[in-house]
Formats: C-alpha cells, sequence, structure tokens
C-alpha cells in the first residue's frame, strides 16, 4: 500500500487500527486521531445526525403518531394533505406518514441486516483467500468474479421469480449478492498485510492460521471493513427500493419506501404529489446520510488520506 | 506479459463456465419436467401434450445431459429457443441489442464527456464552488433510486411542460428508434445522469492522484502552460483509471439500463429479460443472464488489458 511503514514494535500488534503509513505511537492515539478527525468532518456529523432523526422517525414515532397501517380504508383514498392526515393517504386509505414510519423500519432493519451479513460474510472469504494464497486463492476469486459477472437486478428478478419475498429472505438474497465487494477489498488488503513483519512474526512464533486471520489479519484491515459496511447499508436501501419498484419487494400490507414510491408513480399524471415526493425524499435522504458517514470514517481511518 | 494474457483468458473462460453453471442451476430451480410444462402450456394440458412439451425441449434428460446440451449449443452460438415467442433466444436478441447499443452506448459517452473534463476541473480547483457543485450533484443523484429520477424527468418534463413524450420510441429496429429522437431524450438524459453519478467521484479522485505525481510538478517546471499540462499530462493520465472503471462498472450501467428501460418502456434487452421473468419464459431469461455474463467478463478483460497497453509502468510478470 504505502512504502513508508515504519516497522511495527511488539504492542502495536494487539492495536486493531495499526495505521498503514503512521508514526508508532501507542494504540490510544490512532484511535483518538481518527475519533477527532470524524468530529471535525461537518458533513460525517450531518450524516449521523440525520440517520439518527430517521431511525427516531420511524421507530419511535408510530409511538406518538398512532395510524392504521393495516387494513384500508376505501372512504379516505388518495386524499390531499390535511390536518388530519398531515402528508395525505395512499390509493387504499393509509395515511401517508405514519405508512413511511412503518416503511422505514423494514427498509432500515433489512438495510443494516445486510451490511452485517454480507460484511461478515465477504471479510471472512476475502481473508482467508488472501491468506491462503495458491490454488484456494484462486477458487475462491473465480467463485467471486461469477457472482460479480452476473448483474444483481438480473438475480434478484431470476429469485423473485422463485421465492415469495419475506424479510429474512430478502435479507438473505441481498447479502448474497453484496459480500463480493468486502471480499475482494479484504482480500487485497490481506494481501498486502500478509508480507508485513508482525505478521511473520506470529508465523514465526508458530501462531495458527485461524489465528492470524482472525486476530491479526481482519481487525487491521477494520478501517476497510467499516467503511464497506456503511456503503453497504446505502446501497442495500437502494436494491431494496428498485426491487419494490420492480414488483418484487415485501407484499402488502408490509409497507417499504419504495414500494410507496413505486405505487405512487402510478398517480403521477394525477397531480398527486404527496404519493411521489416523501418516499423518495425519505429513500434519497436516508442514503445520502449513509455516504456522509462513509465518506468521513475513510477520510478518518484511512490515515494515507489523511495525509495530503 | 503474453503468459499474463494467457492466465487471463484462462481465468475467464473459468469465470463465463461457472456463470453458466449458475444460470442453469436456477433456471431449474424453478421447475423441471412436467411441472415446468404445465407451467408454460397450462394446468389443463392433457398427458400427450406435456409429452411432446417435455421431448421437444429435452426436459426429460437428467440436467447434466440438459446441462451439457446448453453448452454444447452455447458454444455453437446458439441460446436457447423461446417458450412463448416462437423464435430463437438468438433471434431476439439479435432484434433488441442493436437498440440497446444505441441507448446505452450514447449516454455512457455523454457521461464521460460531462464527467471526465469535470473531474479535472474539480481536482484542480479543489474544495472551490465548481469542486462542491459537481460532488452535491453527483452524490444527490447517486443517493435517488434511479427509477425515481427518471419519473422526476418525467413528472417535469412530459406531464409539467409538456415538451417531451414520457415513453421511449417504439419499434422493431434501431431505424425506427432513431426515428422518434424527441422519445430517446429523456431514457438518454436519465441514463447519463446515473451514469455520471456513478463516473464523477471515480474521475474527481483519478484527477486528484494525478496532480500529485512528480511528473506534473516536473511538467510546471519546466514552465508548461496550465491548459497544455492539463491536456497533455493530467488529463491522459487520468484516463487510464478511467477504462478500468468503465469495464467494471459495466454491471452497474446494465443494471440501469434495465430500470431504465423499464420505466420509459423502452424495447431492449433489459425489457425483454424483465417480461421474460414475468411470463416463465426462462429460456429468454438464461440466454440473456448468460450474455450480460460474457459481456461484464469481456469488459473486465479489456480493462484489464487496456490498463496495461495504456499504463507503460504497468508490468504483468
Amino acid at each position: 500500500m504505502s512504502d513508508t511503514s515504519a516497522p511495527p514494535t511488539a504492542h502495536v500488534v494487539a492495536d486493531p487500527v495499526m495505521p498503514a503509513a503512521g508514526e508508532v505511537h501507542a494504540g490510544r492515539s490512532a484511535w483518538r486521531r481518527a475519533v477527532d478527525s470524524f468530529l471535525d468532518n461537518k458533513l460525517g456529523i450531518a450524516g449521523i445526525g440525520l440517520v439518527i432523526l430517521v431511525i427516531l422517525f420511524c421507530f419511535a414515532g408510530p409511538l406518538l403518531y398512532h395510524t392504521n397501517q393495516v387494513s384500508p380504508n376505501a372512504a379516505q383514498i388518495n386524499l390531499a394533505p390535511s390536518s388530519q392526515h398531515p402528508l395525505g393517504t395512499d390509493f387504499v386509505g393509509f395515511d401517508i406518514l405514519g405508512r413511511l414510519m412503518s416503511g422505514g423500519q423494514s427498509s432500515i432493519e433489512i438495510g443494516l441486516a445486510v451490511a452485517v451479513v454480507a460484511t461478515l460474510f465477504g471479510v471472512l472469504w476475502g481473508a482467508i483467500s488472501g491468506y491462503a494464497g495458491g490454488a484456494v486463492d484462486s477458487i475462491m476469486m473465480r467463485i467471486v468474479d461469477v457472482v460479480l459477472a452476473i448483474p444483481s437486478i438480473f438475480l434478484f428478478i431470476y429469485l423473485a421469480t422463485v421465492f415469495r419475498p419475506t424479510v429474512p429472505l430478502l435479507i438473505i438474497v441481498v447479502s448474497a449478492l453484496s459480500w463480493v465487494g468486502p471480499a475482494r477489498l479484504i482480500r487485497g488488503e490481506t494481501l498486502s498485510l500478509r508480507v508485513r513483519e508482525y505478521i511473520q512474526a506470529v508465523r514465526v512464533m508458530g501462531g495458527h492460521s485461524t489465528r492470524m486471520v482472525l486476530r491479526h489479519i481482519v481487525p487491521n484491515s477494520v478501517g476497510t471493513i467499516v467503511v464497506n459496511a456503511t456503503f453497504q447499508v446505502a446501497d442495500a436501501i437502494l436494491i431494496l427500493a428498485t426491487l419494490s419498484f420492480l414488483g418484487f419487494g415485501l407484499p402488502p400490507p408490509a409497507a417499504t419506501w419504495g414500494g410507496m414510491l413505486s405505487q405512487g408513480t402510478n398517480y403521477l399524471y394525477d397531480g398527486y404529489w404527496w404519493e411521489v415526493y416523501p418516499a423518495g425524499i425519505m429513500i434519497a435522504l436516508t442514503v445520502i446520510a449513509f455516504n456522509f458517514i462513509g465518506d468521513a470514517l475513510r477520510d478518518a481511518l484511512e490515515v494515507r488520506l489523511q495525509r495530503r | 506479459m503474453t503468459a499474463y494474457l494467457i492466465r487471463r483468458v484462462l481465468q475467464a473462460i473459468v469465470v463465463v463456465l461457472g456463470v453458466t453453471i449458475v444460470a442453469f442451476i436456477l433456471q431449474n430451480l424453478i421447475a423441471t419436467g412436467p411441472a415446468l410444462a404445465h407451467a408454460i402450456i397450462g394446468p389443463r394440458a392433457t398427458s400427450a401434450q406435456v409429452q411432446v412439451f417435455v421431448t421437444t425441449y429435452g426436459l426429460d434428460q437428467p440436467l447434466p445431459v440438459q446441462y451439457w446440451h446448453f453448452l454444447w449449443q452455447l458454444l455453437h452460438g446458439n441460446l436457447g429457443y423461446s417458450y412463448k415467442q416462437n423464435q430463437s433466444v438468438d433471434a431476439i436478441l439479435g432484434q433488441q441489442l442493436p437498440k440497446d447499443i444505441v441507448l446505452v452506448g450514447t449516454s455512457l459517452i455523454l457521461s464521460l464527456l460531462i464527467a471526465i473534463p469535470l473531474g479535472v476541473a474539480q481536482a484542480v480547483r479543489r474544495n472551490g464552488v465548481v469542486d462542491h457543485v459537481g460532488t452535491g450533484v453527483s452524490l444527490l443523484l447517486y443517493s435517488m433510486p434511479t427509477y425515481w429520477l427518471s419519473l422526476l424527468l418525467i413528472a417535469a418534463f412530459s406531464v409539467s411542460l409538456r415538451w417531451l413524450p414520457a415513453e421511449a420510441p417504439q419499434g422493431v429496429n434501431v431505424g425506427q428508434i432513431l426515428a422518434d429522437p424527441a422519445g430517446l431524450v429523456l431514457p438518454v438524459v436519465s441514463l447519463t445522469l446515473v451514469n455520471y453519478a456513478l463516473f464523477s467521484r471515480y474521475m474527481r479522485s483519478a484527477a486528484i492522484e494525478s496532480l500529485a505525481q512528480d511528473y506534473i510538478r516536473t511538467a510546471r517546471a519546466k514552465g508548461l502552460s496550465e491548459p497544455y499540462l492539463l491536456r497533455r499530462h493530467l488529463l491522459r493520465n487520468s484516463l487510464i483509471p478511467v477504462t478500468t472503471m468503465v469495464g467494471l462498472s459495466l454491471p452497474g450501467i446494465l443494471t440501469v439500463g434495465l430500470v431504465t428501460e423499464y420505466v420509459f418502456n423502452f424495447p431492449g434487452v433489459g425489457l425483454t429479460f424483465f417480461n421474460a421473468a414475468v411470463n416463465s419464459d426462462y429460456p429468454v431469461e438464461l440466454g440473456i443472464a448468460v450474455l450480460v455474463g460474457l459481456v461484464t467478463v469481456a469488459g473486465n478483460l479489456l480493462a484489464d488489458i487496456g490498463y496495461a497497453v495504456l499504463d507503460p509502468r504497468v508490468r504483468y510478470e
């Protein structure tokens, strides 16, 4: 990665964010520097604030603002915003503000779950592949290439014709196609870590391969992993929205932002703006927020960029 | 270099084989044998009719034999025969693909024409007004579901202003598509915007990376004029990673293409795939998935080779 890496001392080995090209200080200061750098980043703070607001809105909102999101109400369809329905009602009479809340719950839950599952799997895959090298590496990476070669939307449509979408299934399907990104990243990282002195030192001391991967290689790539996971949340929310639009989202009465948006688009010509914009704005806001956080984390954790 | 090329091509062949296996397994997850026949020709088909369907499509063979048959046909350029359209998949693709090349190709070129100069401008005046606006716009575009962007364009230019049609031109060949340029504007614009969002961040950081190189300092020290330096040294060197980026972005570009075709009802491969999925026309689905996989692998291969050819510093063992 960089040609200026200082020989690490023994106590740095235990430090999870040994900077790739940093001065060799005690572990704490690297963390402190990262936190300070993150706190200096206004967009990163804005991103955190936005995510907290969105989560409060979706999960605490329904406690304060009670709406019926299960049984349709034919007497109240496509109503314009009023004091009773601040954002109007949709095509079967659901209150849109309330639906935004419950729709956000599933979108955020699935997005976060996908980021966790895909990242865990991808990181292990990449670390093992890069660490093992040779034939194992070739086979594991060809599998990654195969998954990458089929554009995900084609596979989603394929799978959606076979299975009826549920929350766990969507998490599995989106994760099954999202782990390849982190796998590639971490393999690259592992290849460069593998030849470092402190990894070789562990090997010389007779460290077991499993221990090497889990205790040294994965923790030392934690910056890359966290940054990537943040972007995974954003991407998963977008993928979910697209799937809903194409008709492969969660079936009603489950609410999703993507489902609301695709329903609303039927009324594009009728001027029912409250059915077209709120869900889209929520998706875009959430995705932007996670992107801000990811960018700020990258600036904070990747020392190579800090130096510029 | 030759050894690297051979290894790279062999890898690509392995990946393509993998793609065909995955696609074939997925297709057979849906239904096989008589169940599949019933799904296609209807639940009330007689057993004789089912028998004819099963033997016609070789569904009574064991799966490995079916796969081998599929692969053998594929090697002869035959992607299969549609269950629904009474046409070979080749014929369908032959009809749709040129239209996609018009749509996707035009917007790809347009988005690069915007992203490349803008990325250089952003890198040169880093943290200036242009940089902030450029970054903001690309982030905003990237954060929207692509179909929503298309629908916003329709809401603005078709519904409110009534300047442009909301539907893409309809027709069986490229000539008929091109005969209605007004209809092409919105699909091309929305694809261009989405691809721009995909490329612009990458282009900006590539240009920033190049700016920090010693050869730029040397060129400045020689007293080269700034426009010449940007054109000859910065732009050219920033283009190297862009080739890789375009090659690797192919799956993303095709995905966006599918969604855009769906929104604007553009009669291309993406919409054909979608309709085939909805209508259980599995051979068409399988054929398109394999074709898209081939294109992606070829794109990655070309990107790697392009990298080695364009950048004399890159040496492969």
